[in-house]
């Protein structure tokens, strides 16, 4: 598998996750579900991948498997070459503005994750993180004070305050409206561009996987497999009118058996 | 304000009109509160039933919150002990009276007892469902950030749960009021219960039974509009406003 | 980013704890479903057939005995009479309060001036014990039927109008308009809107009011009738402190209270109710 991305790709010695054979089946009172199967993925130290499928294929359950929240039933997941035992603060998992602890302002969500750091040295984390994140003014609101979008932010920043080498989005922007959707995905690779993190993006948005990703992961219906994997082979700032935008998205829109009109 | 008004003169007109001499009209009642409070029985027997009230109530979530916790958290400990809760719940708390009376003894304890037994099980279920509707996504989000059991319970479970403790508290709060006034007229010499059923039976002194209920009610009211204040405070209203 | 501080929090992250995350979401295993509520059963009989033994008392009954009450209370045939007699004042008192709290509950929870007259009234009343209607109860309807039944009314119907009253103000205002758009008369706005939105909440209302209903006709029994459970137990005592028959009443007390509370959670699934209880 090759990593052709736009940016400088970090040496590819070794994928910083790598999944291997990855099946997952669920029972229920009367049968066994099977969600996922054999699914083979790499990505690479600092890379940004989609995973794309409809509703309900399953993509979440892979991210939670990577993520450590749930066992596989059969293959493995392995993160720097060592095999995933459970969450863990290195990787966090950014769930769609639902993770926001309700009971804590935003200050104490952004803070959350840094209890292990002395008073001052956590003070000034999370200003920067609120800064980073344009909250200003808002360090003492709760969320429910808060718009989707601004918890939104809340919980992306409470997930980079810990500094993790990878990150787990799981529609993270799904319940935005499309104009604060648009601004987020700016956002994102902003912060992206400056933090250079491994992130692993699950949509059900085509649009919002050509924009963001430097590789498309395309699932297929359940049990999801991987049916293909779409280099997007342009720069940032992408122009979303270019030829070869078009391209790309009428290329995993057909993939997808969907044709391109309304 | 107006409600109420046409509803003691509703009263008044009533008794006049049926030249009842049971049943006393407004007039007799503050009179008949008026007499209790120069007796200074008022506020004696008010004591004594927030006395019996505040210790079991106390004992009881002393008791029932800890163990809720460990329940909600422990399959296996909730999988054991939920037939045992689930027979001992629905004993109605007045059917203990007579254990109680055998047990304590006719006084204080036995009512504490009962307020006791009326408030933990409602307690206790109540903390044991509240930790189960803990978000899963928050409890993720907890260990995650690679929290461990102690900071688990103190940062992510008892903030969740503090806003269905609350309700819990509030509801319990009611019935052990309830509880205490049917004790103390069948297992207590004191209290606002007993004054009820004892201004009844030693002289048909209905006015002082009106006047037993008017504090009874008072009191209701306060204690429930005072529980109803922790509802606003920042760290349990977040679950209202949903 | 390379403070510190950061390398701290990287170096002092275990992977051990979370493992854990993924125990709690295994289930029990059938076996264990099994043994444990048996073993726990087993272990509370055995501690009170101990604590019974040990403190050598003559009055308290041992579990066996407790059994043996519950033949002798069969043979009399006053088990299942006394139960009959229970449920019947519940069953009135509660369904007079059912009926009429929802018949209030409603126009109070539409109409604001309404409740602003009549709230205060029923704040006042509600937080007044039924059980210290006792003696009024009993000048109004002697030592009938009626006065327990009437303090269950009492312990009923406050709960249900208020349930009744909070559950029409939170109808969404959209389902109005959205009848209204379809010129919907009121009859039927009632009874194809109104009353399905409300329904889940009063019946969990409903729920809670009985089981409030059911612990006030233990104490009611045991203040102005000769018969009922209530009745059972505190005869019992006073009759020969017959304290295996006490606790055999308590167990068919607990044993009923469990079957309503049941009933009514059977009823919270019912396809009609059932999206109201899902978050």
């Amino acid at each position: 598998m090759t990593v052709a991305t736009a940016r400088p790709a970090p040496a590819p010695t070794q994928p910083k996750v790598a999944v291997r054979g990855l099946g997952m089946t669920y029972p229920t009172p009367d049968k066994q579900v099977e969600v996922l199967r054999g699914i083979d993925l790499d990505v690479a130290p600092g890379e940004l991948v989609c995973v794309l499928g409809p509703s309900g294929c399953g993509k979440t359950t892979l991210l939670n498997v990577i993520a450590g929240f749930l066992a596989p039933s059969e293959g493995t997941v392995r993160i720097d070459g060592e095999p995933v035992a459970g969450p863990d603060p290195r990787r966090i998992f950014v769930f769609q503005e639902r993770g926001v602890f309700p009971w804590l302002t935003v200050e104490g969500n952004i803070g959350f994750g840094l209890w292990r750091l002395s008073e001052t040295e956590r003070r000034a984390r999370v200003a920067h993180y609120v800064r980073l994140v344009g909250l200003e003014g808002f360090e003492r609101a709760y969320p429910q004070e808060l718009s989707g979008g601004m918890k939104q932010r809340v919980e992306v920043a409470r997930a980079l305050a810990v500094d993790p080498d990878v990150l787990y989005l799981d529609e993270p922007f799904g319940a935005l409206d499309s104009i604060t959707r648009l601004q987020m995905r700016g956002e994102l690779l902003r912060i992206q561009e400056r933090e250079r993190k491994t992130v692993l993006f699950v949509t059900h948005d085509i649009d919002e996987s050509v924009q963001l990703a430097d590789r498309v992961v395309v699932m297929s219906a359940r049990p999801a497999q991987v049916r293909k994997i779409v280099d997007i082979d342009m720069p940032h700032p992408r122009d979303l009118s270019s030829r070869r935008y078009i391209e790309l998205r009428d290329g995993i829109f057909a993939e997808i058996g969907l044709a391109h009109r309304v | 304000m107006t409600g109420v008004a046409l509803f003691v003169a509703a009263w008044a007109a009533a008794v006049q009109l049926s030249g009842t001499r049971l049943v006393p009209g407004p007039l007799a009642v503050v009179r008949a509160l008026g007499e209790l409070l120069s007796h200074g029985l008022l506020l004696r027997y008010l004591v004594a039933s927030l006395f019996r009230v505040t210790w079991g109530f106390l004992l009881a979530a002393v008791v029932a919150i800890p163990a809720g916790i460990a329940l909600g958290l422990s399959r296996r400990g909730e999988a054991a002990l939920n037939p045992l809760m689930q027979v001992l719940r629905p004993i109605s708390p007045l059917a203990w009276i007579p254990i109680a009376i055998l047990w304590f003894g006719v006084g204080d304890r036995a009512a504490i007892w009962l307020i006791f037994i009326a408030s933990f099980f409602s307690l206790l279920v109540t903390v044991i469902r509240a930790v189960h509707d803990v978000d899963p996504v928050h409890r993720n989000a907890a260990l995650n950030f690679g929290l461990d059991r102690r900071r688990l319970l103190r940062d992510v479970v008892l903030p969740a749960i503090l806003p269905q403790l609350v309700i819990g508290l509030r509801l319990t709060l009611g019935v052990a009021w309830l509880v205490v006034v049917a004790a103390e007229m069948i297992a207590v010499n004191s209290g606002v219960g007993f004054l009820i059923i004892d201004a009844r039976n030693a002289g048909n002194r209905y006015d002082l039974v009106v006047a037993g209920m008017v504090m009874i009610g008072a009191v209701g009211l306060l204690l429930d509009t005072l529980v109803r204040r922790l509802e606003r405070l920042p760290s349990v209203a977040w679950g209202f406003s949903a | 980013m390379s403070e510190p501080a950061l390398e701290r929090l990287a170096a002092a992250t275990p992977s051990g704890s979370p493992r854990r995350a993924i125990a709690m979401a295994r289930p029990l295993s059938p076996a264990a479903r099994l043994l444990l509520p048996l073993g726990a059963v087993l272990l509370a009989l055995l501690l009170w057939q101990l604590a019974v033994t040990l403190t050598r008392t003559q009055v308290f009954p041992l579990p066996a005995e407790v059994a043996r009450g519950f033949a002798e209370l069969q043979r009399k045939g006053v088990l299942w009479s006394y139960a009959g007699d229970s449920l019947r004042r519940v069953g009135l008192g509660f369904g007079a309060a059912a009926l009429l709290g929802i018949a209030l509950g409603v126009p109070l929870g539409r109409a604001a001036r309404l409740d602003r007259l009549v709230n205060p009234l029923i704040q006042l009343l509600r937080p007044i014990s039924p059980l210290a209607w006792m003696p009024l109860a009993v000048i109004w309807f002697g030592l009938s039927d009626l006065a327990p039944t009437f303090l269950i009314f009492l312990a009923a119907f406050f709960p249900i109008v208020v349930a009744t009253t909070s559950a029409v103000r939170t109808i969404p205002p959209a389902f109005f308009r959205a009848a209204g758009n379809f010129a919907l008369p009121r009859g039927a706005l009632l009874r194809r809107v109104l009353l399905p939105a409300i329904l889940p909440r009063v019946l969990t209302g409903l729920r809670v009011a009985l089981g409030i209903a059911w612990m006030v006709v233990v104490a009611a029994e045991m203040l102005g009738v000769d018969s009922g459970l209530g009745y059972l137990i505190l005869d019992s005592r006073n009759a020969g402190k017959r304290y295996d028959l006490v606790i055999a009443g308590m167990l068919m007390i607990g044993a009923i209270g469990l079957l309503l509370d049941l009933g009514m959670r059977r009823l919270e699934r019912l396809p009609a109710v059932r999206w109201g209880f899902q978050s």
